[in-house]
């Protein structure tokens, strides 16, 4: 039985003038007229951001302040709006990062597609693409709204490492195993 | 200062006076329309407008004030509506639509000068009503010139030669004439028993005051206690003729767009709210000069007695200055409109807009038997009382 049969009660004398009705929301509307605002006064006050949110798209540095991406241009062609681009490189001599073969010569992100969905994030087999927490992009043309290699590092910091990826594997190589 | 300003020909004194009490009305009427923002805000849990502010007055402290209350917007919006472009639609007639604004003022503004709204003290302890006109017709005079204002409503409406403002015209002229009976069937019971029987007749509206200033229980008691139906019927027949929500139907603008209002941009278009807040402003004048004591502070408490009560107290013989009396008195009406337009605010924040054919059930179903009802009841009554 999905049909409830409820039974329509006539209106009272005092519910047909109306006036209890318009009463009682008078009370109500008094309550939030004399209640604190609801809104947020925005870019005085900010919302507090919670973990895990989806902002803007930024390159993260390891701890040990090494630059993470390796080029591999997997987000690039994940990308569902086509926003990054990534033009690869070589490893810098003496950068501390030997054991990978290439590093982004250029890496932009253009913010006027990108459409926060998160895929580059999810598909980094280094977890050096991270959607952090800011989420207000303005600029005055479409040149601002791209953010070039070194502005994505600024905006993504250091993130601690839970794997140690890299030093895992260097580890492993010393041992010459072979495997690890 | 007052006798050079007594001193001047009659005909400048009406005109100083009248200029000085449209001075005072004008910008009220349009602090309004940021108060009526401000109340809906906070209804709805937001802070309203609060930002607009010239940086230039940013060092002066009181300022900020201003600007969280919205003041500064309500100037950059007055000065938005005298610069802005007006674009005249090519389908509409061009001399009506123009005038439609005009002829809104202009009752809105008349109505003004035969509503007392304040009084001092005179010679001999008589109480002397402060109006521009005080004519004897009053409350007459008053419903005769607010119905004026529907004119406009109706001449927006034809002029503009498009369906919305034309269901706007429409409905507006159909509900006022729906509901003026009502008013006006209201209110009669409360001059039946001011202008008692031997007493010369009157339908001033001082007298209506003077009348809830006697002595004695009865004598003090305004007229909203001695006739609360009468009261009633007069505020909703006031919600519908100032077209205000829930009766805001030549404006609706959930069926018609903007109603009467729809073709008209700019200047045109904020006269026509300045107009409806001076209507709102002169109806609620009337309401508590009737109905809420007009000029005594609280029932059984005349402004006589209020200014001797005051002269006691302090001691000061400044209290029984005409001067004094007269701007107690006005500050004491003033009051008493603000607060029944904050009123009419929240009911209209509160109160969903009534369907059309709801407000003519109401009008012609209910409110009218009641007023008649109320009108035949009380006569019956004041006749055996004052037998």
């Amino acid at each position: 039985m999905a049909v409830i049969q409820v039974q329509r009660t006539p209106l009272s004398l005092a519910e047909r003038t109306y006036l209890p009705q318009v009463m009682g929301a008078m009370w109500t509307t008094l309550k939030h007229l004399l209640g604190p605002a609801d809104t947020m006064e925005y870019h005085e006050q900010r919302p507090a951001i919670p973990p895990g949110y989806r902002g803007v798209p930024t390159l993260v540095r390891d701890p040990n302040g090494r630059e993470k991406c390796v080029s591999c241009q997997l987000c690039e062609f994940v990308c569902p709006p086509k926003a990054i681009r990534i033009t690869p490189g070589s490893v810098p001599e003496g950068a501390g990062v030997d054991h990978v073969e290439k590093a982004p010569q250029a890496f932009d992100i253009d913010m006027l597609r990108c459409i926060y969905c998160g895929l580059c994030e999810e598909v980094c087999p280094e977890e050096a693409i991270f959607l952090l927490q800011q989420y207000s992009m303005s600029g005055y043309s479409r040149a601002e709204m791209v953010n070039h290699k070194d502005r994505l590092y600024e905006l993504g910091g250091t993130l601690p490492d839970r794997h140690f990826k890299w030093g895992v594997k260097k580890a492993a190589e010393e041992r010459a195993s072979g495997h690890h | 200062m007052v006798d050079m300003l007594l001193g001047l020909p009659a005909p400048l004194l009406a005109l100083l006076k009248g200029a000085a009490v449209i001075l005072v009305i004008f910008p009220v009427a349009a602090a309004c329309s940021m108060a009526e923002r401000k109340v809906c805000a906070w209804i709805q849990s937001r802070p309203g407008p609060n930002r607009a502010m010239p940086p230039v007055f940013a060092w002066i402290p009181g300022a900020v004030i201003l600007q969280r209350l919205g003041v500064w917007q309500l100037m950059a919006d007055g000065g938005k509506f005298l610069f802005k472009e007006e674009p005249l639609p090519d389908h509409v007639n061009r001399l009506y639509y123009t005038l439609a604004p005009v002829i809104a003022m202009v009752p809105a503004l008349t109505t003004v000068t035969v509503v007392p709204f304040g009084a001092y003290v005179g010679a001999g302890g008589r109480i002397v009503p402060l109006a521009l006109s005080s004519v004897d017709v009053g409350i007459l005079a008053v419903f005769a010139v607010a119905s004026l204002g529907i004119y406009s409503l109706i001449l927006a409406g034809w002029a503009s030669n498009s369906k919305y403002p034309f269901l706007g015209g429409v409905r507006a002229s159909a509900q006022l004439i729906s509901y003026e009976l009502s008013m006006m069937l209201a209110v009669l019971p409360v001059f039946l028993w001011v202008n008692e029987p031997g007493a010369a007749g009157s339908l001033s509206l001082s007298r209506v005051v003077e009348f809830q200033s006697r002595p004695g229980f009865w004598g003090g008691a305004w007229f909203l206690f001695t006739m609360p139906v009468s009261a009633f019927v007069f505020a909703v027949a006031l919600f519908a003729e100032t077209n205000r929500q829930p009766f805001d139907m030549p404006e609706s603008e959930a069926d018609l767009v903007g109603g009467f209002h729809t073709e008209y941009g700019a200047f045109k278009w904020s006269l026509f709210f300045v107009a409806e807040y001076a209507n709102m402003i002169v109806g609620s004048a009337v309401f508590s000069l009737l109905f809420l004591g007009g000029w005594n502070l609280l029932p059984w408490l005349p402004l006589a007695s209020l200014l001797e009560t005051l002269h006691h107290l302090t001691g000061s013989a400044l209290w029984l200055h005409p001067l004094v009396a007269g701007l107690v008195s006005v500050v004491i009406l003033l009051a008493k409109v603000l607060l029944i337009i904050f009123i009419f605010m929240w009911i209209r924040w509160t109160v969903p807009r009534f369907r059309y054919d709801q407000v003519m059930k109401i009008g012609w179903q209910k409110l009218l038997p009641l007023s008649i009802a109320n009108l035949i009841a009380y006569a019956l009554g004041i006749a055996f009382l004052q037998r």
